[in-house]
């Protein structure tokens, strides 16, 4: 194998002039009353990807902004090459269509009322067979690594996450952010113990306040509106005690070495809100259950996701490569299947932060040539809309 | 970080940050990933990670000692 620089990778440039760097043709259903007819178009159509989900009616408010947000911006994914929303109505599959549409990439809509679901998924299917045999010629081309956005969040953490699989994500961060790239770190609720040093690594004061905003309504309108007691059964969470870690402030310390050392973020965005300020790091607001925040990272525009497990989190995602990293010696021989780097030298002392780091860019160019993360070869393709508050 | 670490093995500790050693004998059999205590703790000190607070000692724990969330609590709740 040809020595890699990390610095080029091959993906495919889309219409909008953003890379992906896999060829999804996605069958969208805008609500759970489509998602039968979506995985059927899906199943006759070899080689198209249907992404059911749970929601889509009757949703309002900030709630409905957000939905349509994510099915919006994960159509528009550029590790996506075309799409089928299949809708209970015509209006809001437009609305999914018109805003995927403005990608320049092929979307076409389709609506059960009137036409009852065997006809509809006659009609998508006939599309979706033009979309996959069209998507099949198109061919990867050299790209920088600035072309790259790359997304985090950690799960399932423990000691050996905030000492070394989290550095690890932390040092590539450091390396690659001056390089161009496109980076983002959320979990609004985790970076709670570690609120004053987040804060400072805003890029001006004022965006620190801003994200001192966020995190204070966080703890306001969520915390203190719905907690019972404290969040001690679920933060920190019965995994992580398992793993050695003690209280949220030792776990949201170790949580926030992904960012690693010298970037500062330049945003902080809404859930699914793309980047518009240019190469950097952003904050996004999100929950830390990890299907939610690497669903909003996703729709957001992110193309691949590095996830530091330490316990053993086996998350994955429909549209985005999850490469996981962990340092604990006992997952990489229990669940050596889910594991993509392995870091645990870092804590035997056979392997230093920057060497982690320089692996992790390896690991991040051949997933991005198309390795198949091991969330990919195990099927594993979690899409999980977030719900600000129940539907009308 | 080692695996099934027993009482009364003697132990290389190492601080990262700088890369300094130090020896201690394990009080107590410690799962991987959890904390011993380098001095004697006693209620009302105060644990330090990365450099910060991550909480107050709840219970008296001795140096070698088993320090998890029995003996530790955040300070915010």
């Amino acid at each position: 194998m040809a020595p890699n620089n990390g610095l080029t990778f091959h993906g495919w440039r889309r219409e909008n002039k953003r890379v992906g760097i896999r060829n999804h043709v996605v069958i969208l259903p805008l609500d759970d009353l489509s998602n039968a007819a979506c995985e059927a178009v899906a199943n006759n159509i070899k080689g198209t990807l249907a992404l059911p989900h749970a929601y889509g009616r009757l949703q309002f408010g900030a709630d409905l902004d957000l939905y349509f947000r994510t099915l919006i911006g994960t159509g528009s994914n550029p590790n996506v090459a075309a799409v089928i929303v299949i809708g209970i109505e015509p209006s809001w599959t437009g609305r999914i269509v018109d805003g995927i549409a403005k990608t320049g990439k092929p979307v076409t809509g389709f609506s059960i009322e009137q036409n009852g679901d065997i006809n509809t998924i006659a009609a998508a299917s006939r599309k979706a067979k033009e979309y996959v045999q069209w998507a099949s010629e198109l061919r990867r081309e050299a790209c920088g690594i600035g072309d790259l956005w790359v997304s985090t969040k950690c799960g399932e953490s423990d000691t050996t996450t905030g000492l070394a699989s989290c550095p690890t994500v932390g040092n590539m961060y450091d390396k690659l952010i001056p390089k161009g790239i496109y980076g983002i770190f959320g979990e609004t609720s985790e970076i709670t113990g570690a609120e004053h040093l987040a804060r400072k690594r805003a890029a001006t004061p004022e965006l620190g306040e801003k994200w001192y905003r966020v995190w204070k309504a966080y703890q306001e309108d969520v915390i203190e509106a719905h907690k019972t007691d404290d969040l001690f059964d679920s933060q920190p969470t019965k995994g992580n005690i398992e793993g050695g870690l003690s209280t949220i402030e030792e776990k949201a310390l170790g949580n926030l070495e992904k960012i690693g050392h010298t970037s500062q973020f330049i945003d902080v965005l809404e859930p699914a809100v793309a980047p518009e300020k240019g190469p950097g790091l952003y904050y996004m607001d999100t929950s830390s259950a990890a299907a939610e925040c690497i669903t909003l990272m996703a729709a957001a525009g992110y193309v691949v996701h590095t996830f530091p497990t330490g316990q053993g989190n086996v998350i994955g995602n429909s549209i985005v490569p999850v490469i996981k990293i962990s340092g604990n010696p006992r997952t990489v021989r229990t669940m050596p299947e889910h594991i993509d780097l392995d870091v645990s030298g870092i804590l035997r002392r056979e392997m230093t932060i920057p060497e982690a780091g320089d692996a992790l860019i390896d690991q991040i160019t051949r997933v991005a040539n198309g390795r198949l993360t091991a969330a990919e070869a195990l099927g594993h393709r979690e899409f999980v809309l977030t719900k600000l508050y129940r539907s009308a | 970080m080692v695996e099934g670490l027993k009482a009364g093995t003697d132990m290389l500790c190492v601080i990262t940050e700088n890369n300094s050693e130090s020896r201690l004998t394990a009080k107590a059999d410690v799962p991987i990933g959890h904390k011993i205590a380098l001095v004697d703790l006693k209620p009302g000190d105060t644990a330090i990670k990365y450099g910060e607070d991550i909480g107050k000692i709840v219970g008296r724990v001795n140096q070698g000692g088993h320090v998890h969330v029995r003996d530790l609590k955040t300070k915010r709740w």
